[in-house]
């Protein structure tokens, strides 16, 4: 059994889950996301029992690629993140009733297996391929499952798609070039491929327009917040909670260890055009009446301040940025899980029209209180770790980075208390705002347990991760 | 030469079997005649000796006009599945013109000796009978619906840019014999270059231009759009896959044989390549019937294919251009088929005729978006590893500004194949009442095979490239 199994699971899922039909799709999907959540956790034991799960095939012979997927610390840990999520991204959708509900729950099936292969591939076309697979999905889900107008969804989504696509397109140019260099996609292989500087340059730049689009950096980031508020809550979710995590990872396995020389330096502007990012959402979050869209912004700053956490190129940003992956992966997914309790009770996503949800529902304010004060990283929360280790790194670099990436955090507190404060607290609300059903408060539930476990004890995961984290920083560091 | 008469053969069977009131076996006949052959060409790409048949097809005098090497054998079995399909689609298509359909067949059967005549040639009086077969059958085509007025236009406009461009290649063909005093390839390919007097090259620039006007390469594309809009939906897909790859495939095994050295000549077809690409797609984008659009889409694709003429070693180059083409016609074919029921049911090929196809012809819809993602280069799709091996082959050239434009041209082309594809899912269908017509069956079997094969030779690309080696 290797690593592969994870991929012929959700593959086959979700053609399984097409074909049963509507009514059991929902449930079809759960169970095969489930499984694949039990096989990576079954494969992650085996791993760090010494099994070799990799798997590797020769596809093509000329140019050579290989089926090659690999399992270490980094790739397992957001795989861990992918499958942990879907089933919970899939449970939160029993809720809806969607039309073609079979195409909408094969495609978040499809959207994982293609998110997973983008995590376990180490073979460069490999990767690339899998990394443009999840953007037909994700393409369709918020094109047919959206919400708003139409003739505005349809402008949003195909921007978000052209501009994706014609970030990675580079990538693949990218990655030819440093073909004609090893005759080899194999990640080690270009590790240790002789460029010049000028080449490296344009290399890195190459890999980073991909990967600034999709994150997203500034000024890459105008597709982001029309996308996140028009698309389905899974498509959300989908997106915000694993899909930018995938350029995230990509920086630490592909462009630092290809382009040190260039990562170094440019290390400054790229970790300042990260910043900006940072200061840049929590100043719009501070804006935003809509609530998809405050969380939008917010998820901004997050990944701008993981961003920076990468291009410091020291052994606590990667971890710091690895952790906060994760933890930024629930969080996020937990808020924009409740702005859809939310909505479908009030019908809205407007913040001024809620409101005195307290008085109604105090189990539910509880909950989302936790995912709160986790998202402005309160200590005993996960998210604490991961920016504390992050600001360690900034501080590493320059102490002022730290100090103005730090303004996250006193941001974070003002946006995400007063939008508490208008959603929940204040007058009782005229609408009735129903408990939450017994579902909804198991995918919180089980969100705010991975959140407030690993915050008390995040020991395992940091185990888990740093080796593989200290061979990378190895390659990246070959130059200084 | 056996190939050939098998081929040809068919055709006649088509057209006795009319005579006898056999009109009902003609298609079955011909597809699986059609597909025995393709066996017979795939026994003789594996096979080492190639002359199964034992019938001396393969030796002297013979190989004076045709040669089975695999270039040409590969690209023969491409388009006898290729003809297999668009006769396949006939009877449905023509179902109004019941009497006339072994014509239809049999032209087709006649293009497709032709296509193979151009592409297995040795021998350049071979090659220019093969392209006049392989043109006058698609004038024909062209012009198939007399009652109507575009399409007589068509046939009429496609005649006379063909006639012209067939001089030009005749010309040509006269000139390369006053310098070499053969039409043997062969013979020419080994005469050494720079004892040939200069009308040779000559000769070869004359070539390539009436090749370009038949792979509708910019310039010498103005024919095309008006060609495709105007002729039969059916004679449309002809054109734009079996046609076009034919003449691709030819212009480039000529040009590789032929050799000219003659300054310029490479960067010439860079920049017909580049020029082809960008004018293509910008004006794909602004179409909204589908065949012209896909018309444009085909000139941008031919743009593509003559990047293939950087290369580093031969075998390779031919392996790549045979995958892109092989991936593009398949593709073509299977966009062709949803766009004939659509034209069928509709009456027109507008892009609002393919409104909320999505919802009340999901099969059809998804084939479409499939065939349209791949003429796109989205992975998995194989349009995705054509393109990927061309710009492994360029890049290995060292030609990155080629790369380059072939790259933002690819975003480009986004724009066009997803109009199409938000018009059939986002977009409600135009007639509020549900339409119960229901695909015609040959329609969706060609569609979803021809996909399949597409997807099929994404998922193992050397089941393609290794029939080159």
């Amino acid at each position: 059994m290797d690593v592969s199994f994870i991929l012929i699971i959700l593959l086959f899922g979700a053609g399984a889950t097409y074909f049963v039909g509507d009514k059991w799709a929902s449930k079809a999907a759960l169970i095969f996301s489930f499984a694949a959540f039990a096989a990576t956790a079954y494969l992650t034991y085996l791993f760090s029992t010494g099994h070799k799960v990799n798997s590797m095939h020769l596809w093509i012979h000329n140019p050579m690629v290989l089926f090659a997927l690999q399992a270490d610390g980094l790739s397992l840990a957001m795989t861990l993140l992918t499958t942990a999520l879907t089933p919970i991204i899939v449970f939160t959708s029993f809720g809806n009733l969607f039309p073609k509900t079979r195409s909408f729950y094969a495609l978040i099936l499809f959207m994982a297996f293609a998110m997973v292969g983008t995590f376990l591939a180490v073979d460069g076309l490999l990767y690339y391929i899998f990394w443009e697979l999840s953007l037909i999905p994700i393409y369709f889900i918020a094109l047919i499952w959206g919400s708003g107008d139409a003739k505005e969804r349809k402008k949003a989504v195909i921007k978000f798609f052209i501009y994706t696509f014609a970030g990675s397109l580079f990538m693949l140019v990218a990655f030819i070039y440093l073909y004609q260099k090893r005759h080899s996609f194999l990640n080690v292989h270009l590790y240790t491929a002789i460029l010049t500087k000028n080449e490296q340059i344009w290399i890195f730049f190459a890999f980073f327009l991909a990967y600034a689009i999709k994150i997203p950096l500034i000024p890459f980031h105008t597709w982001q917040a029309n996308v996140y508020q028009k698309a389905p809550a899974a498509g959300t979710m989908l997106l915000s909670g694993i899909m930018l995590k995938m350029a995230l990872y990509s920086i630490i396995r592909w462009q630092l260890p290809i382009a040190p020389y260039a990562a170094a330096q440019y290390k400054y502007l790229l970790i300042g055009l990260s910043i900006a990012g940072v200061i840049y959402g929590s100043v719009l979050a501070l804006k935003q009446n809509n609530i998809k869209k405050l969380l939008a912004y917010s998820s901004l700053a997050h990944v701008g301040l993981i961003a920076a956490g990468t291009y410091t190129l020291t052994l606590d940003g990667l971890r710091g940025a690895v952790l906060q992956m994760v933890a930024h992966g629930f969080g996020v997914v937990g808020l924009f899980f409740a702005a859809e309790i939310i909505e479908r009770r009030f019908g809205t996503q407007e913040i001024s029209e809620m409101g005195g949800i307290r008085l109604q529902s105090p189990k539910f304010t509880s909950m989302f209180l936790i995912l709160v004060l986790a998202s402005v990283a309160l200590p005993g929360t996960f998210n604490f770790v991961g920016e504390f280790e992050l600001l360690y790194s900034l501080a590493q670099a320059n102490i002022w980075l730290a100090v103005i990436g730090g303004t996250t955090i006193i941001l974070g507190a003002f946006y995400m208390l007063r939008m508490f404060q208008y959603v929940m607290l204040g007058e009782a609300n005229t609408k009735v705002f129903k408990d939450v059903t017994f579902n909804e408060g198991l995918a919180l539930v089980l969100i705010l347990a991975v959140l407030l476990f690993l915050g008390i004890y995040p020991k395992p995961l940091i185990d888990f991760i740093t080796p593989e984290l200290e061979k990378t920083l190895v390659f990246i560091n070959r130059f200084n | 030469m056996d190939i050939l008469i098998a081929i040809a053969g068919l055709g006649i069977i088509c057209l006795v079997a009319e005579i006898f009131n056999l009109r009902k076996a003609i298609v079955p006949v011909t597809v699986a005649g059609l597909l025995g052959v393709l066996a017979f060409v795939g026994a003789k790409i594996f096979s080492k000796n190639p002359d199964i048949l034992g019938l001396g097809f393969d030796k002297e005098p013979y190989i004076n006009m045709i040669i089975n090497d695999k270039f040409a054998l590969s690209f023969s079995a491409l388009f006898i599945l290729l003809t297999a399909f668009l006769v396949a689609l006939s009877p449905e298509f023509h179902k109004n013109h019941k009497a006339k359909l072994s014509d239809f067949v049999a032209i087709k059967l006649f293009l497709l000796t032709g296509a193979i005549a151009m592409i297995s040639f040795s021998n350049l009086s071979m090659f220019f009978l093969g392209i006049e077969i392989l043109s006058i059958s698609l004038y024909i085509l062209a012009a198939s619906n007399p009652k109507d007025v575009k399409s007589n236009e068509a046939g009429m406009k496609y005649f006379l840019m063909g006639a012209f461009a067939s001089g030009i290649i005749l010309f040509g063909i006269a000139l390369i014999y006053g310098a070499t005093g053969s039409f043997n390839m062969l013979t020419i390919n080994a005469m050494d270059r720079e004892a040939l007097p200069s009308w040779y090259n000559i000769g070869a620039v004359m070539l390539t231009i009436g090749l370009m006007f038949k792979i509708a390469a910019v310039p010498f594309h103005f024919w095309a759009p008006d060609v495709y809009e105007g002729s039969p939906a059916l004679s449309t897909a002809t054109m734009s896959t079996l046609a076009k790859v034919a003449a691709m495939a030819s212009f480039f095994k000529l040009i590789t044989t032929l050799n000219p050295h003659l300054p310029g000549f490479l960067t010439t077809i860079n920049i017909i390549a580049v020029l082809s690409m960008t004018i293509g797609n910008l004006m794909a984008l602004k179409q909204t019937n589908v065949k012209r659009m896909l018309g444009f889409s085909g000139i941008s694709h031919a743009g593509y294919m003559l990047l293939a003429f950087q290369f580093r070693d031969l075998t390779f180059a031919q392996g790549n251009l045979f995958y892109y083409a092989f991936a593009y016609t398949l593709a073509g074919i299977a966009a062709f088929a949803v766009v004939l029921y659509v034209s069928s049911s509709k009456g027109n090929e507008e892009v609002y005729s393919f409104n909320g196809l999505g919802k009340t012809k999901p099969l059809m819809a998804a084939v479409l978006t499939c065939a349209l993602l791949s003429m796109a280069g989205i992975p998995i799709f194989s349009g995705f590893f054509g393109k990927m091996f061309l710009f492994n082959q360029v890049l290995d050239k060292g030609r990155m500004i080629l790369v380059v434009f072939a790259v933002i041209n690819s975003i480009i082309a986004v724009g066009y194949y997803f109009k199409l594809i938000l018009a059939m899912y986002s977009k409600e269908s135009i007639e509020n009442k549900e339409d119960n017509n229901t695909v015609p069956f040959v329609y969706s079997a060609v569609a979803v095979i021809a996909i399949l094969i597409n997807i099929g030779i994404g998922l193992c690309p050397e089941l393609i490239l290794q029939l080159m080696r």
